[in-house]
């Protein structure tokens, strides 16, 4: 146990340090942008018609002024305070957007998670145990057709034919146009949300299967698989006591692995769906030069993505013993 | 006579698919200037014999500009895959020679790039850059590395405990005589699949920026420009805007991972009769 808390202690420590980086890394990236926040926020035309006293205003609140390394330790002091700062944009404090847009996101990106997740593994576990068979040559195929389809274009088809010619489902948004906050129902909130989590659990499907099935197909070369077969298992059986079991460990890996790559595609279907979630605000934010709301975004999404990670490393622990015993003494 | 197998069945895929990438790139470079032609009396026309794409509320041939842009992806593509494969090279090859603190320091690199999600990263460098190609290039390009090095790291640390390494350790050759000797012929199959293999990525999320307005500037004739200018017209009935040119971008996307797959059977012997 005492290694256990040992371990975890050292992730986390690590993962502080990880977080810490990813802050840098994007204030340098934000702040070595030649792009000039007045430019496109105010535009060209209105600035040329605005006083020097106006002007030096705006630039004071877009902190274009400030020495980069002033700014960095100044948003770090705040953040370790549990200040995110303001958006710019929006004018709210960035942890109570974030929270907002973050609620949002949370349907889509749990949704799609489970589901590609579930999905994947059972397409995955089908196709490797039938290597070669008819199954395993059509998830193949769906996989290989799906991991070279942009999700917003697959958005965008889905969009077109379940929203514009069958009607059947909303434009965009999160909740019915006009609608007052508090009508709003829970059904009204699935409802919209149902195209954007489709779109993300039909693309996250192809990666976590594709994977799963290497494993599978290893597994089922295995000796043991052999010899269960001498034994007179059957296939359902041989999948059942010795596949799963061992596809259990990089299928927890890939599960949550794929974090990353839902939030990647949340900001794509979310444009698409003018959906209001996180991706989106991370878009208006990066167009808009807001660099506190960016800032806090990637910090929180990478947070998350490190969590995640985590999370592994600690389940792998749970489902199997030998690392249970081996991860301590390393 | 030799009979027909898996390998040359491999080549053939191999030859068609490339063969077909190649015709779409110099087609989409001749086609550029009647991509941009723009002409009103044909504006809006659905799919038909003449406009096999159809044309947009300007009048542009829809397909001159799928071609133009797929064009644009490719060569992008290519140039992107090739440098973030480079940077992954050099990257896990020092990782794993050098071993230590450059170790940990590259290591660290790649969980950190791996940690923040891929499109938020490439937004970010696409900022650093000033948007455009440059920037998008630059975004696609410095972030694609990791995982391949991590790859190569791998092999590199196999290698280095193979008996002939070791020896020529030992005989006193220098690290960097190793590297290249040794190692690098060992490791040139892993990267020149893992460069292919990289192009469908690079392809995808350079048009995925584009499309958020994070790449390519509008005038410019690209996949992902096609696609967020067509939002505006999905819902007035307007489909083959956005089907076509997602359609084909897919398309190659699809040849370009055959490309990869068929590269990687014909390098690994093993495999290719399975």
């Amino acid at each position: 146990m005492k290694h256990r808390l040992l371990f975890t202690g050292k992730k986390l420590i690590r993962m502080a340090l990880l977080l810490l980086g990813v802050s840098l890394v994007a204030f340098l990236l934000m702040s070595a942008s030649p792009l000039d926040p007045l430019k496109t926020n105010v535009g060209q035309a209105a600035l040329g018609s605005m006083s020097q006293e106006q002007i030096a205003k705006l630039e004071d609140y877009w902190g274009v002024n400030d020495p980069p390394v002033e700014r960095y330790l100044g948003w770090l002091g705040d953040f370790v305070r549990g200040d995110m700062g303001t958006s710019l944009l929006y004018r709210q404090p960035v942890s109570q957007v974030i929270g907002q847009r973050l609620q949002n996101s949370l349907w889509l990106m749990a949704f799609a998670w489970v589901i590609s997740g579930v999905l994947g593994l059972t397409l995955g576990v089908i196709a490797g145990a039938n290597r070669g068979k008819l199954a395993d040559k059509l998830i193949r195929g769906y996989c290989w057709l799906i991991s070279s389809t942009p999700a917003f274009w697959l958005a965008l088809v889905l969009l077109v034919v379940f929203s514009v010619w069958l009607g059947l489902f909303p434009i965009g948004l999160s909740v019915p146009i006009g609608a007052d906050a508090a009508d709003v129902t829970l059904t009204d909130r699935l409802y919209h949300a149902f195209l954007p989590a489709l779109t993300l659990s039909i693309t996250g499907v192809a990666n976590i299967a594709m994977h799963t099935r290497e494993k599978m197909a290893d597994i089922m070369d295995r000796d043991y698989v052999l010899f269960a077969r001498a034994r007179g298992e059957s296939t359902r059986s041989i999948v059942l006591r010795h596949g799963l079991r061992n596809v259990a460990l990089p299928a927890i890996t890939l599960q949550f692995a794929s974090i990353s790559e839902i939030f990647g595609g949340s900001v794509l279907v979310e444009q698409v769906f003018s959906y209001p979630g996180l991706g989106q605000a991370a878009v208006n934010a990066g167009l808009g030069s807001d660099l506190p709301l960016l800032l806090g975004i990637t910090v929180v999404s990478a947070a998350i993505v490190f969590l995640g990670n985590l999370m592994a490393d600690l389940l792998y622990g749970v489902v199997d013993p030998r690392i249970r015993r081996g991860a301590a003494r390393t | 006579m030799m009979g027909w197998n898996g390998r040359k069945n491999a080549l053939l895929l191999l030859a068609v698919a490339a063969l077909v990438l190649c015709v779409v790139t110099v087609a989409g470079g001749l086609l550029a200037d009647r991509a941009m032609t723009t002409d009103f009396t044909r504006k809006n026309l659905a799919p038909c014999g003449a406009f096999l794409f159809g044309t947009d509320w300007m009048g542009r041939d829809m397909l001159a500009r799928t071609l133009a842009g797929l064009s644009l992806s490719i060569r992008i593509g290519l140039l992107t895959a090739a440098v973030s494969a480079v940077i992954a090279l050099a990257m896990g090859v020092a990782s794993a020679v050098f071993g230590g603190w450059v170790d940990a320091l590259i290591s660290w690199c790649i969980d950190l790039v791996m940690g923040i999600p891929h499109i938020l990263l490439i937004m970010l460098i696409s900022l650093a850059f000033g948007k455009g190609f440059v920037g998008v290039v630059a975004g696609v390009a410095l972030s694609h590395w990791p995982s391949l090095a991590r790859v190569i790291r791998g092999e590199v640390l196999q290698l280095r405990g193979a008996v002939y390494v070791r020896t020529a350790e030992k005989l006193g050759v220098s690290r960097l005589t190793i590297a290249g000797r040794h190692m690098l012929p060992h490791l040139l199959p892993q990267f020149l699949t893992g460069l292919v293999l990289q192009f469908p990525h690079a392809i995808l999320h350079e048009a995925s920026v584009t499309f958020l307005g994070f790449g390519l500037s509008p005038e410019q004739p690209a996949i992902g420009v096609i696609l967020s200018e067509s939002m505006s017209y999905l819902t007035t009935g307007k489909w083959w805007l956005a089907v076509f040119p997602g359609l084909s971008l897919v398309l190659v996307v699809v040849l370009f991972a055959a490309v990869g797959e068929q590269m990687r059977k014909l390098l690994d012997p093993a495999s290719v009769h399975r």
